[in-house]
């Protein structure tokens, strides 16, 4: 009896792990099952490959979404990831802790910043900025860039913080005991040290970037054509599900549930490489 | 005792615990969908052009009859009547004719209303041909300068694929020419209405009743988009709003497509800015 009971709390908890492992199943299941067959029908190279997007007529091609995905993500991780990088070794290794009391938290405070607050300040303060300053309709790719270098800092930072944090104190000091200024043995010897951490953190930014969807649907302009610099308008995969999702059916709708696989595809292949970059870097 | 053996065990017990959780989530979901309708509620889904409108009806009839409850859903014109083919809805809500098999459904139109091609204020182009507006739409012209305006690219701006809005601009505007894909996508009226109000070098389609001082609307071929030339049917971009129903519809249904009907249903609905049949337009 005794040992039952002290099992017990052991398969209370099994359940409720579980239950979360099946809702993962369940979502997995079920955008195969709706994605799939269409996939069957017109071909993963048709699909994935096509230019054309107009599901009016059948024509189901994902490839300027995908350039799109990409560039506005390239476009996050050049302007955000120095900013991010800079700023944990400035928390780290220069600032005073009154300061860093202060900026830690306001940092990890943009990650609590909800993303449609994000997409609506970017809509009346940077799309009106660059249309009047740089040009084009100011919705467009430059404009979810800035938008998403912003919200993957909080991402970044703290992962890169506890990457320069994990090194053992012996670098700092060995660097610091030869003669190197604080500056060289930051840049030569504890970013180095750190590097497969901070790959880390920029991956699993990157994937939080790639899966934003509604703060990037408010400033992207969604046009269905490739871009052709980054003063255009573009269109993510995300914001293409989340756009068309509320009038499709059919075909079309099965559709934006394989848009939905290709994105889980990359989305978790980001997070594994991610995983084995930390791993890499424990060891 | 033999490791082998216990890891066995363990692997048993766990399928067996996981075959429990799934069952009883399955179980679950069937109470969820069993769950019986209301008598006294109506469920009315479809175009998210007629909603509001729907909205407003359905609140004066609730004040008539306080014992029924209105339910009342967007999705969109296809899946409003792919609702009301199926049963879910008691109502379905469309924007556009209907086509093919639906044809065979009880329908009512409870209303016509118009699409306004909108600009910027301040833009100085003020009536545009249907030739210009196909032009425009598929990027044969690309500066207002070529339209009488001043020199600036024109900023393109049209729904997702799938929105009742889309298709009655294509179908009424366009003849069925395919809107370019450099036109930037937005999921609703509002939208369109704001981004062309923020830029002057904007052009966009939504709801007449929608227009408001943010924005300007366009002669078309020399016709003002308003009510009265949508009664005498000279403006071209006008289209129906319509109630279906998979057979002639009764009880509350029918109780309350009378009073949409009725002379109040039709004043509401001359006052909330759309075009009915026969009340007097107010001015």
């Amino acid at each position: 009896m005794k040992r039952l009971l002290d099992r017990l709390p052991g398969f209370i908890f099994l359940l409720v792990a579980l239950s979360a492992l099946s809702a993962l199943a369940l979502i997995i299941v079920f955008i195969f099952y709706e994605g799939i067959p269409i996939i069957a029908k017109i071909g993963l190279g048709q699909f994935t490959l096509g230019m054309s997007w107009a599901p009016g007529k059948g024509e189901f091609g994902i490839l300027p979404m995908i350039i799109g995905t990409v560039s506005v993500t390239l476009g996050a991780a050049v302007l955000g990831v120095p900013v991010a990088i800079l700023t944990s070794v400035f928390l780290t290794e220069f600032a005073p802790a009154a300061v860093s009391r202060i900026v830690r938290p306001a940092i990890q405070l943009l990650a609590g910043i909800p993303s449609v607050v994000y997409g609506f300040w970017g809509l009346t303060f940077i799309v009106p900025y660059i249309r009047l300053w740089i040009g084009g309709p100011g919705l467009s790719v430059l404009a979810g860039s800035v938008i998403l270098a912003i919200m993957i800092l909080p991402t970044v930072i703290s992962i890169t913080e506890v990457s320069l944090l994990a090194l053992p104190r012996t670098y700092k000091e060995g660097s610091l005991a030869i003669g190197a200024t604080q500056w060289q043995t930051v840049w030569s010897v504890q970013l180095p040290a750190a590097r497969s951490g901070i790959m880390a953190a920029v991956i699993l930014g990157i994937g939080r970037a790639v899966g934003e969807t509604m703060a990037v649907i408010m400033v992207l302009g969604n046009a269905v054509a490739l871009p052709e610099s980054i003063l255009d308008p573009a269109r993510t995969l995300t914001t293409n599900i989340g756009i068309e999702m509320g009038y499709a059916s059919g075909d079309h709708q099965q559709a934006l549930f394989a848009t939905g696989i290709v994105l889980l595809v990359i989305v978790m292949s980001l997070n594994s490489i991610a995983q084995a970059t930390l791993k890499r870097s424990q060891r | 005792m033999d490791p082998f053996l216990s890891i066995k065990r363990c692997n048993n017990s766990l399928l067996k615990r996981i075959g429990i959780i799934l069952v009883s989530l399955g179980l679950v979901m069937l109470a969820g969908c069993s769950q019986a309708q209301k008598a006294h509620q109506i469920i009315i889904a479809g175009s998210t052009s007629v909603q509001p409108f729907a909205e407003i009806l359905a609140e004066e009839y609730m004040k008539l009859h306080p014992d029924i409850s209105i339910d009342i859903q967007g999705g969109g014109s296809s899946s409003g009547i792919k609702a009301a083919l199926s049963g879910t809805a008691d109502i379905g809500m469309s924007s556009r004719d209907l086509k093919g098999d639906e044809l065979s459904l009880w329908s009512a139109e409870i209303a016509r209303d118009g699409l306004a091609i909108i600009v910027h204020p301040d833009n100085t182009v003020d009536h545009l041909t249907s030739g210009q507006v196909q032009d425009i739409y598929i990027k044969a012209v690309d500066n207002w300068a070529q339209l009488g305006g001043q020199d600036g690219d024109i900023h393109l701006f049209t729904r997702e694929e799938g929105s009742g809005t889309r298709d009655a601009f294509v179908s009424l505007a366009m003849d069925n020419a395919d809107v370019t894909p450099k036109a930037m996508v937005q999921d609703s009226n509002g939208a369109v209405r704001q981004l062309v109000g923020d830029d002057p070098g904007a052009i966009g389609y939504i709801s007449l009743g929608l227009v408001n001082d943010d924005v300007k609307a366009v002669d078309l071929d020399g016709v003002a988009a308003s009510h009265e030339n949508i009664i005498n049917g000279s403006y071209k971009l006008s289209r129906p709003f319509l109630f279906v129903s998979d057979e002639d519809p009764e009880g509350i249904a029918k109780d309350f497509i009378d009073f949409v009907l009725s002379e109040e249903g039709r004043q509401i609905l001359t006052r909330e800015g759309l075009v009915t049949r026969d009340a007097e337009v107010q001015p």
